[in-house]
Formats: structure tokens, C-alpha cells, sequence
């Protein structure tokens, strides 16, 4: 089984942390910061930071469209900033978005720095509750009837999936619990292999 | 803000001094990465950084230059111009206290700004101790000349270093020689044995668990990012390439040489107008004197010309920030930026003059 290889958007933020977290489960991870860096990709990361300087880089250069059409197709996992870039609706304040995954999010919803918090929560996944990193989270305040929800923060969504899509509101590349990654490379497996 | 302390409590313990508070501070951090800081001095200034692509913003009563040039007792902002920046960005939102000055840290953290720099650039309170950081839920960055500087910063709780630079010169001359120094102690370390690595903590007035960790790591265990005299797409795309992981820039961008004076970022809302002022390039009648300012006609009320300065040196700064390894773009970024601040050159600042030596 060749290794994957899954771009992590690096125009600002977490990246180098979620490339560490990609290597250390045997994918191979490409810092992507122009649109032809997407050539050949089987998934991509879209990290934390901030998305209103994030959305400033893709409105250059075509990248935006470059990406909107990537992320229909192949499969993404956007954390925090990454999961606003997703959402079909973007609140407090509204912004642009691709729009690709039916949930509607609230930017710092959860407070500034002083409110970030880690919690341990009951998840879906196998292996007993999640360590959750939460840093001027968002909060998924709606999701469609096709989202299935793996894991919740005061009851809203923190973790859901949709098809070939995977967002969460906290950082799991912040923490050493390595399941959200490990879930995501799955799904990237079984995209692979179905298209193959 | 009672809401705050509780919320801070439950996940962090006392302060900050737990594993966990100290990873919900750097994970802030590493969220910064990649990016620009900029200085503002009020609401407007936030605006145009945040439009440009700024990570965040640094709220401060007057840039580095500014300090530089009127000299005086420079202290922590004021509250209400704190609260105006947080209120229209919403980037992050950093304020300075002075060394050692904790009550101004309890002050910033009481008003919820994300990180508190405890900065050299502000007149400092204290000649021996800096701030205990691990009594605060707020995450804090500090300057560092050095590898022993910083590591003493990070062992008093400390979640983000820059470099110092020497702050309001426009010369980047300093921040490249402690990016430089920094980087090359580090690397230094990697190659010891075990066994000498006690002596370089005695040599680096360290403590050994962190000198540990940095020759294990080849790293900082904290990000580490670049400030001080960066003032051009080039400067910004050097010292990421150096080894900055962020670039923090003040002066560099709001103010410009003798023959162009910027005036963005000369309104606040609730200011009233003077009668030097300009509304979309004329000047102001004398029967709108006193007319309160709109946030909502933020950017109408001012020079364009010198707004549109700003706004491209801004933009081709943070541009040049994160393609620093492609000199096509940063290229292009130079020829996109209108003018640039007047430089002072740091080898004709007398010694006792220098803010890089404040801090030990």
C-alpha cells in the first residue's frame, strides 16, 4: 500500500503542527501555498488560524476557485479556521466560504483566548472519550440531515462528517490523541480505493 | 469577565500552570504561525491590518518609532483604546506591559486581550524580575536576544518569543543578528552529549530541563517569531527565512519618510474632528468641527492618499510574509509598496538608548 499524500493548506497557521501529526501515522504530508500544489493530492488538511487572513490569500491568484473545486471532489478535513472555510453558512460576522459541508458555524463563539478550554467528551469513535483543544473556538450551531455528529461540546457539534468532508471546532493536532487524524486517512483510504 | 475566571479555572487550575493551560497558550500561538503581526494605535489602523491579512493586531498608544522619538515613561494603553480595537477586528488582540509590571498584565488580562506582551518597548518597572507568567490563564510573548534569554522567558511561563530587534528604526540589522544568534545556539546544542549539557545550561543561566528539550528538539518548545526594525517586504521575507516562524511589524507600516506624512489612523470613534483634518481628501468646513465619528464611515475620513500607503505597504508586507521562500512574489510585493518609513540606523543609537537591552 503506496503512503498518501495529503496537502495541509500553509498560507497561515497550524500547519506544521497537523504535518507532524500526518507523518507520524505514515502519510506523507505537502505544504500547499499555491493553487498547483493541489495537482495529485489524495486529501487535504485545512488547519486552524485565522480564516479572515486565510480567505485574504485565497482571493488572490484564482486560489479560491482552485480550492472550492478541489474540495467538492477529493476529501478534506478542516479544523477550527478550516471548518468555517467549509460551511455552508458562516455567522458573527458572515464571510465567504466553499460552502461544501451543510452546517452553519459561529466564528469566537465560545469567547477570546481566556475562554479556550480542553475538554474530554463522549465521542463515536472507538477507544473511550476525545481530548478536545479548544482555542477562540467556533460553534456549529445547525447541521444537515446528511452530517453524521461524532462528538459534541455543550451539546453543538464539535466533530462531524458528511460524505468525503470531516470538520471539527477544536485542534486535534494540538493534542496527542491521534484518532480524528487516523479517521481522516481512513476516509481518504476508502475515497482512494473507490475510485481506483 | 466573572465568566472569564470560572471558565479559566475549570481548564486551567491555578493560572496557567498546568500542562494544559501552557497548551491552550502555545496552541494560540501556533495558530499564528505563518503570518504578520502589526502594530495599530486605535481602531482604524486595526481595520486596515486586518484587511491586509494581518494574524493580529498589537494595541498600543504609540508605536515604537513614536516612543523612540518623544521619549518619556511609555506604559501600558489605555483600557478604552484596547477595547476599540477588540470591538472591530476579530483577529486576536494583543496589548504590552511593561517588564516586570504584573498589575498592568492582571489589567490586560482583566480586559480579555488574547496575548500580553511583556515588552522591552515600554519603559520597564522592574530591574530584576520579570513577570511570573504562569500566574495568568492570558498567554504571554516576550523578546529575547538570545537562546538563554528566551529560555529564561519560557520558564517563567512565557508561550511565544520573538526576537528582539531594536524596535522604531526601520533597520533590520538587529533582528537579523538575534534571529541568527538564537538559531546558532540552538544548533549548537543538537551536537553535545548528554553529559555536556549541563555545563551549557550553566552557560545559558537556563534551566536544564528546557536546554534538554531544545537539544533533543533543535527547537524552541514555544514558537518563536521575529520583531524589531522589520520594515519591508524583503526585511519581513528575510527573517522568515532565518528562521522567524512569524513576523511582528510596527512602525514599518503606518508611518513613512520626511516627505510623505501618514496620517492614517488619525481618528477614533467618538474623536471630533480638527481643523487639520481631511474627509475623503478635502480638507474639513469649519461647521463640522465637532461631528462624532461613525465606526460605520471607518476609512472615509481621512487622506486616501495616505491611507492607500499604508494599505499597500500593509498588504505587500504580509503577502511577502508568507511566500518569504519565493522572491518572485516577494519581488513583486516590493514593487506593490508605496514608499517606506524613514530608516534609523541603529549604529548611531547611543547604547543607553537602546530598548533590545532592556530585559536580561
Amino acid at each position: 500500500m503506496s503512503p498518501l499524500t495529503i496537502g495541509v493548506l500553509a498560507l497561515q497557521g497550524a500547519y506544521d503542527v497537523h504535518a507532524k501529526a500526518l507523518t507520524s501515522l505514515g502519510a506523507v504530508p505537502r505544504l500547499v501555498r499555491r493553487p498547483e500544489e493541489l495537482e495529485g493530492l489524495d486529501g487535504l488538511i485545512l488547519p486552524g488560524g485565522e480564516s479572515t487572513t486565510i480567505l485574504k490569500f485565497l482571493e488572490r491568484d484564482n486560489f479560491f476557485e482552485a480550492l472550492d473545486a478541489f474540495v467538492k471532489e477529493t476529501p478534506t478535513f478542516g479544523t477550527c479556521a478550516g471548518c468555517i472555510l467549509l460551511a455552508k453558512d458562516v455567522n458573527h460576522p458572515a464571510q465567504k466560504s466553499f460552502a461544501a459541508l451543510d452546517i452553519a458555524v459561529e466564528r469566537n463563539a465560545y469567547g477570546r483566548q481566556n475562554d479556550s478550554k480542553i475538554l474530554f467528551e463522549p465521542t463515536t469513535l472507538a477507544g473511550g472519550p476525545l481530548e478536545m483543544v479548544f482555542i477562540r473556538a467556533p460553534r456549529i450551531n445547525r447541521v444537515g440531515a446528511d452530517v453524521e455528529v461524532l462528538a459534541e461540546r455543550e451539546e453543538h457539534p464539535a466533530l462531524v462528517r458528511s460524505g468525503h468532508l470531516l470538520a471539527a471546532t477544536f485542534h486535534p493536532e494540538l493534542g496527542s490523541d491521534v484518532r480524528v487524524h487516523q479517521l481522516f486517512l481512513d476516509m481518504v483510504r476508502e475515497h482512494k480505493d473507490g475510485r481506483g | 469577565m466573572a465568566d472569564h475566571a470560572s471558565n479559566g479555572h475549570q481548564s486551567n487550575g491555578t493560572g496557567g500552570f498546568t500542562a494544559s493551560g501552557l497548551r491552550l497558550k502555545v496552541g494560540l500561538a501556533e495558530m499564528l504561525k505563518g503570518g504578520v503581526i502589526m502594530d495599530v494605535i486605535d481602531a482604524d489602523q486595526a481595520v486596515i491590518a486586518e484587511q491586509a491579512g494581518a494574524v493580529a493586531v498589537m494595541a498600543l498608544e504609540r508605536v515604537p518609532a513614536q516612543i523612540r522619538a518623544q521619549g518619556g515613561v511609555a506604559r501600558m494603553s489605555h483600557p478604552n483604546m484596547i477595547k476599540e480595537v477588540m470591538a472591530v477586528v476579530t483577529i486576536p488582540v494583543m496589548a504590552k506591559a511593561r517588564i516586570g509590571h504584573f498589575v498592568e498584565a492582571q489589567v490586560l488580562q482583566e480586559l480579555g486581550v488574547d496575548f500580553i506582551d511583556e515588552s522591552e518597548v515600554l519603559t520597564p518597572a522592574d530591574e530584576v524580575h520579570h513577570i511570573n507568567k504562569h500566574d495568568f490563564t492570558t498567554p504571554f510573548v516576550c523578546g529575547a536576544k538570545n537562546l538563554g534569554e528566551a529560555l529564561r522567558r519560557i520558564a517563567e511561563g512565557a508561550a511565544m518569543i520573538r526576537t528582539k530587534g531594536e524596535p522604531g528604526t526601520g533597520d533590520v540589522i538587529h533582528a537579523v543578528r538575534h534571529m541568527r544568534q538564537i538559531v546558532s545556539e540552538i544548533k549548537a546544542l543538537t551536537v553535545l552529549d548528554p553529559q555536556e549539557l549541563y555545563a551549557a545550561a550553566k552557560n545559558l543561566q537556563a534551566p536544564l530541563e528546557l536546554v534538554q528539550m531544545v537539544a533533543k528538539a533543535g527547537k524552541l518548545p514555544v514558537p518563536n517569531f521575529s520583531a524589531g526594525g522589520i520594515a519591508t517586504p524583503a526585511d519581513a521575507a528575510m527573517v522568515r527565512q532565518l528562521g522567524a516562524e512569524t513576523v511582528f511589524v510596527g512602525s514599518g507600516i503606518f508611518m513613512s519618510d520626511s516627505t510623505t506624512k501618514l496620517e492614517v489612523g488619525s481618528f477614533k470613534p467618538g474623536d471630533t474632528f480638527r481643523h487639520t483634518d481631511l474627509i475623503d481628501g478635502e480638507p474639513v468646513a469649519a461647521e463640522r468641527l465637532g461631528q462624532k465619528v461613525d465606526l460605520a464611515h471607518f476609512g472615509k475620513y481621512r487622506n486616501p492618499a495616505d491611507r492607500a500607503e499604508a494599505e499597500s505597504r500593509a498588504k505587500a508586507i504580509v503577502r511577502a510574509a508568507t511566500f518569504f521562500d519565493d522572491p518572485k512574489i516577494v519581488a513583486q510585493c516590493s514593487a506593490d509598496c508605496m514608499g517606506a518609513m524613514k530608516g534609523l540606523a541603529v549604529a548611531n543609537i547611543p547604547a543607553e538608548e537602546m530598548m533590545q537591552n532592556r530585559g536580561w
